[in-house]
């Protein structure tokens, strides 16, 4: 196990070089100017000198290369000397934002905890709704609650965050006024009363993102438990006097979970998109709105860099499905 | 054994129905035999004839739907197992009834080793703890001659062959010692030396605690070598009851003459004594109001279309479902 995932790190080198190229080459390719929003009445040759000085004036080969050592080599070292307090960085240029002109992994750092907040809970919560919906669901398949929960996931499947976000702020924001429609990145939890209010700013975005997640999760939870069910070695675990909840929640479950889990763990990546408009939505300041801003202002090493995590994340946690699915599945042995 | 003495399982007028989406099904006609303390009683029928869903049935392991146990009553130990209540029956299955599933590769949990599934029953019914359960599935496990048998429990399903997994269902079935063994083809992905061997150790079960065994099979030698008694089904009904020899030396209905002759000759001309029975074997789509056997059959008549047959002794032990008086060519 250990071999593969070695091995499986090192095959992922190459496909992420690759990655970041082309990203590099769309990016670079796309039309737009960073120099659009520099007011009119600064002169040509200022504009000109300022494009160089962004290292615009050179060839793209040494551009992409300056930003793979910026961002392989630098920034781990920065992150390095931050947390101990060492000096290897010292005096290197990072990774810098058009925009703000601050290194875009200090930006990144700032918004990453208001995404993880926000989307990660609502993973965490929308499966952990979906679970006991799935199998429950599969253990009573066309019951009323089964009925229910197909009816609760087509709606979440099918509609889109942005309607569903923007139905809840109208109800519990503007007619009810319970909520509010705006997330407040800058309120620090340090007492009960606060922290109340930190949840009620969280509830709609967590529950909007939290509604696609167990829509999805709940149906391949239900389809991989009633495919187990079925089989014969349930049949088996009864004939051995084994009571109901031993036969599905430990025979059964513990089949259905080998691709329930891998699907989880492969849905990670794909929520911090789905967090693209959610956070949009809720003005939530974290990466998804961070992304849009930088399109926006064509701050090509900021769009760049976060298009390129999204890649890694997306590598590593197929990784780690492949790992789970192992781990979790005595007949797959990797080395 | 019809003296007065009470058999251990009853089962009388067993009728099982699947609703399917081509419609209803009757895999399971009003059948009823008896089973006694260390009795081994073969059934034997061709492929379809409704052998597994008896035995599932009477056990309450059909999945519903699509299955409806329409009639019937098993007694057992006191109880009617079809009516009886949910944890009673739980109590009895495993514990004094085991049953070994038809299909050893599929019949195994394949993430959990073997050795966790052999413990399970030991731990609920015996109460075991965790190192005499392991202590008793090891004995068990070298009982059906798996080498290495202390080793192999920490093994999952896939690390056996068909066979090894075969021999781990009848370990899981024997594991607490059960009043009743139902093994539905236990020994067909075995080869002769260890079929041997499991029947040694059935046989020797049987003298030592009384166990009394359903044994279903295709393999007529094998019935013949260590049945007392064989019931011979078809279309989901039993169409004739006889103590073994008696079967084999004075076969009554046609089904099980045909039967008997697609045995391969031990005298040589194998080949050309084997005979085939022409035809298929029925699907039932409602109850059989006619002779079930009557479209394969050589000696139909008029009566057989009008009127199912009811089974009727015909000698000590012997009973069948058949018109026929067996000596007329046609009737
Ligand atoms: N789950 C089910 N749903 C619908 N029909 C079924 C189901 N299980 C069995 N049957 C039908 O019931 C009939 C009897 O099947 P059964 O498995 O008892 O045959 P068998 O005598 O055990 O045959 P074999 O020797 O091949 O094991 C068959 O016609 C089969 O198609
Ligand atoms: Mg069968």
């Amino acid at each position: 196990m250990l071999i593969f995932t070695f091995r499986r790190l090192l095959i992922s080198v190459p496909t992420l070089l690759f990655i970041a190229l082309v990203i590099f080459l769309l990016l670079d390719l796309s039309p737009g100017d960073p120099m659009a929003q520099v007011p009119l009445t600064v002169p040509p040759e200022v504009k000109e000198k300022m494009r160089l000085a962004l290292g615009l004036g050179e060839p793209g080969y040494i551009r992409f290369a300056k930003w793979l050592i910026q961002f392989f080599w630098i920034e781990p070292l920065n992150t390095v000397d931050h947390i101990f307090g060492t000096g290897f960085a010292e005096g290197k240029l990072r990774v810098i934002s058009w925009q703000t002109r601050s290194p875009v992994m200090d930006i990144i750092y700032q918004r990453l905890p208001q995404t993880l907040w926000v989307v990660g809970l609502s993973y965490v919560v929308g499966v952990l709704i979906a679970l006991p919906i799935g199998i429950y669901s599969a253990y009573r398949q066309y019951s009323v609650f089964d009925q229910a929960g197909t009816f609760v996931s087509m709606v979440g499947y099918s509609v889109p965050p942005f309607f569903s976000g923007v139905l809840l702020i109208v109800i519990f924001s503007v007619k009810l006024g319970w909520l509010p429609s705006i997330y407040d990145t800058t309120h620090v939890v340090n007492d009960w009363a606060s922290f109340k209010v930190q949840l009620k700013q969280m509830i709609m975005p967590v529950m909007v993102l939290a509604l696609q997640t167990t829509a999805q999760i709940s149906r391949f939870m239900r389809a991989s438990m009633l495919d187990n069910l079925n089989q014969d070695y349930v049949r088996t675990a009864r004939a051995k006097g084994m009571s109901e909840s031993v036969v599905v929640m430990v025979h059964v479950l513990r089949n259905s979970m080998i691709p329930v889990v891998t699907v989880i763990a492969m849905g990670v990546p794909g929520i911090f998109g789905g967090a693209i408009i959610t956070e949009q939505v809720f003005k939530v300041n974290g990466i998804g709105q961070l992304l849009i801003t930088s399109i926006q202002a064509n701050d090509l090493p900021m769009v760049q860099t976060l298009t390129f995590i999204f890649a890694v994340l997306i590598v590593v946690f197929n990784l780690i499905a492949d790992i789970l699915y192992g781990v979790l599945d005595p007949r797959i042995r990797y080395d | 054994m019809p003296d007065g003495v009470l058999p251990v399982l009853d089962v009388r007028d067993l009728t099982t129905v699947f609703h399917t989406r081509s419609g209803d099904l009757h895999a399971v006609n009003s059948v009823s035999f008896d089973l006694h303390a260390g009795e081994l009683l073969g059934v034997v029928g061709e492929s379809g004839s409704g052998k597994s869903v008896t035995m599932m049935a009477l056990i309450g392991l059909l999945p519903s739907p699509p299955a409806v146990v329409r009639s019937g009553q098993v007694l057992f130990g006191g109880h009617d197992l079809l009516t009886v209540d949910k944890d009673t029956l739980r109590a009895i299955r495993g514990k004094r009834i085991g049953f070994v599933f038809q299909d050893p590769m599929t019949s195994l949990n394949p993430v959990f080793t073997v050795g966790f599934q052999i413990m399970e029953p030991l731990r609920k019914h015996m109460g075991l703890n965790k190192s005499a359960a392991w202590t008793r599935a090891a004995e068990l496990l070298h009982l059906v001659g798996i080498p290495d048998a202390t080793q192999r429990l920490k093994d999952y399903p896939h690390q056996f062959s068909g066979g090894m997994r075969q021999r781990v269902m009848i370990a899981m079935a024997l594991a607490c010692d059960p009043e009743v063994l139902i093994a539905d083809e236990p020994t067909t992905a075995l080869d002769v030396t260890i079929q041997a061997q499991i029947l040694e150790l059935i046989k020797a079960l049987r003298e030592k605690s009384g166990m009394a065994i359903i044994w279903i099979t295709h393999d007529l030698g094998v019935i013949a070598g260590i049945a007392d008694r064989v019931i011979v089904m078809y279309g989901g009904q039993v169409v004739e009851q006889a103590p073994v020899a008696e079967l084999f030396a004075n076969p009554r209905h046609p089904y099980t003459r045909a039967l008997l002759k697609t045995v391969p000759s031990v005298h040589g001309q194998r080949a050309a004594r084997l005979k085939v029975i022409e035809g298929q074997p029925p699907i039932l789509r409602s109850a059989p109001d006619a002779c079930v056997f009557l479209p394969r059959c050589a000696h139909g008549f008029g009566r057989c279309a009008a009127e199912n047959p009811q089974r009727r002794a015909v000698g000590v032990g012997h009973d069948l479902a058949c018109h026929w008086d067996g000596e007329t060519e046609d009737g």
